[in-house]
């Protein structure tokens, strides 16, 4: 048992956010949702409000152990921006037409 | 994995509209079917969409037919055994001049006439919809509800669909690109991905906004453009209201989901056809100005990420669907121009229909071949994002 997970009763939780525990996804790995993208999109892993800062990493771990693959197979997923939680009422701010960054040097 | 040297039907891509094909075939006993997905199932369109459903639209036939896939999206969790996350919260259309308004009366008398349950609203009761909204702020002039519109879970709609076809004998190859297709004598033959090929009976075009480049393996051309359409979610919020709240004159669309957070997209009237993914501070302004107008209490809101996805569109919005009138065995099912979630019940409901019994008895798919780009254009008034 990972000892990084921090226990709810018998159920580790693994990604706090979005309360996913390490059974879950232990099971979800044997239905055959095997890569961390399919994971994510299973389980919502990384969904949340830290966007997988804490989670992935123990995930990866889980995905090491069932299905014998190294980290650079398992990759990471693709991280969204924007990289810290912006307000609604900022963006706003200048209008929509507002000049200047029309693109973020980020994947 | 190994693939089988040859199925009666092949599907090409693990979205939705793949995936319910492959389960719709299987579940009426053809389970000899294949999807290749070059990918992992909802990697396309359907894992970045918004996932609405919705039965107010201005013609007749995408009317029905998206009345008809809610009907069936109702009982899909208990018939595939797995929770799809139907929510029916209703959509709520903003209108903003005397042309909505008109146009708006005009569509809900069609859509009564279906049988659908719809009003017509004014200004002054939209807030008895949704209370967090400024109907001066919107510069609302009238809407149209319908409390039966609603969203699902892409991610699970699909996987329940993929599984229920798994298990009744359907086979589903991911990280498997199709490279090629043979169709000689006006007809397919054959399948080749980068791990062998396959002989086939059907080749299934689902391949959402790559279907063009499929379609040219087999000497096909059918005009399909890829639209970058980006789209974000906010942090959570307790839940405030069920809806999703959509203006066709604002191309935003809205709406709360079951977690709590705000998703939502705007239209960019300067959109061209492209493959550009990259996320757009453009997006992000745009989307906030226009939002923050229709609820000002979401000024403090805060984003927590925004992706991009791609409409794979024709020329009159609607999709392309059928047997090829070139080569024969070869189906369309693509163009789905932003709204191929919706009507994938019926959609994959009616080409099954067109493989197992010859004809499509649900649904009139003449109207929708690639044939008609050559002649008038008719083109759907109520798109979205
Ligand atoms: C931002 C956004 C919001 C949207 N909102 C809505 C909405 O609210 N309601 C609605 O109804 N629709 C919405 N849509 C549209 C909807 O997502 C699509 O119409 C629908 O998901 C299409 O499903 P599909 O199965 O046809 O295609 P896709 O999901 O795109 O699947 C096609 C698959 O084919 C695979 N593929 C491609 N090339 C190959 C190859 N060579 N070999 C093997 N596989 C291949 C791809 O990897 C992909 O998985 C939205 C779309 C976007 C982008
Ligand atoms: S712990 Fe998983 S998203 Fe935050």
């Amino acid at each position: 048992m990972s000892r990084e997970g921090c226990g709810d009763g018998d159920r580790v939780i693994i990604c706090r956010c979005e309360d996913v525990s390490r059974d879950e996804v232990i099971e979800a790995i044997e239905q055959g949702y095997d890569t961390i993208e399919e994971l994510k999109r299973y389980l919502r892993i990384g969904m949340g409000t830290c966007q997988g800062r804490t989670c992935q990493r123990l995930v990866t771990q889980i995905l090491r152990e069932k299905t014998g693959r190294n980290i650079e197979e398992i990759g990471t997923t693709v991280t969204r921006p924007p990289a810290n939680a912006v307000s609604l009422g900022a963006l706003a701010a200048g209008g929509p037409t507002e000049e200047g960054g029309d693109e973020y040097a980020t994947p | 994995m190994q693939l089988p040297e040859k199925a009666e039907v092949v599907i090409i891509g693990g979205g939705v509209n793949g995936a319910g094909l492959a389960y719709s075939l299987a579940n009426r006993g053809l389970s000899d079917v294949v999807i290749l997905e070059k990918n992992y199932l909802t990697c396309g369109a359907t894992g970045r969409c918004g996932a609405g459903i919705r039965q107010q639209w201005s013609t007749e036939a995408n009317t029905r037919m998206a009345i008809e896939s809610v009907k069936m999206f109702e009982g899909l969790s208990e018939e595939l055994g797995h929770d799809i996350g139907l929510r029916q919260g209703g959509y709520l259309i903003i209108g903003h001049s005397d042309a909505d308004a008109a146009q708006f009366k005009k569509n809900v008398a069609m859509q009564k006439s279906l049988g659908l349950g719809v009003s017509y609203l004014d200004p002054s009761e939209i807030n008895g919809i949704v209370p967090i909204l400024d109907a001066e702020g919107m510069g609302a002039t009238c809407a149209t509800w319908c409390p039966t519109d609603g969203h699902a879970d892409p991610f699970h709609t699909t996987f329940a669909y993929a599984k229920a076809a798994e298990r009744l004998g359907a086979r589903i190859y991911r990280r498997t690109t199709v490279t090629g297709i043979d169709a000689p004598d006006g007809a397919v033959s054959k399948v080749r991905t980068d791990r062998g090929d396959i002989k086939a009976r059907w080749v299934v075009n689902a391949a959402g906004c790559n279907s063009a480049e499929i379609a040219a393996m087999a000497g096909i051309d059918i005009p399909i453009k890829p639209y970058p359409k980006e789209i974000f979610a906010t942090e959570r919020l307790k839940p405030l209201f069920k809806p999703m709240v959509i203006s066709f004159h604002d191309g935003i669309y809205f709406s709360q989901q079951e977690h709590g957070q705000v998703v939502g997209g705007i239209s960019d009237p300067e959109a061209k056809p492209q493959w550009r993914a990259m996320p757009s501070l453009r997006f992000l302004k745009r989307m906030a100005s226009t939002l923050t107008r229709y609820v000002p209490d979401f000024r403090h809101l805060k984003v927590l990420r925004q992706w991009t996805g791609f409409y794979d569109v024709t020329p009159d919005a609607q999709p392309i669907l059928g047997e090829d009138e070139d080569v024969s065995g070869f189906m369309q099912c693509n163009g789905f121009s932003g709204h191929g979630f919706m009507i994938s019940p019926s959609v994959t409901k009616a080409l099954s229909e067109y493989i197992l019994d010859g004809r499509a008895s649900t649904l009139d798919m003449k109207a929708l071949s690639k044939k008609r780009f050559v002649g008038e254009l008719d083109r759907e008034a109520s798109v979205v994002g």
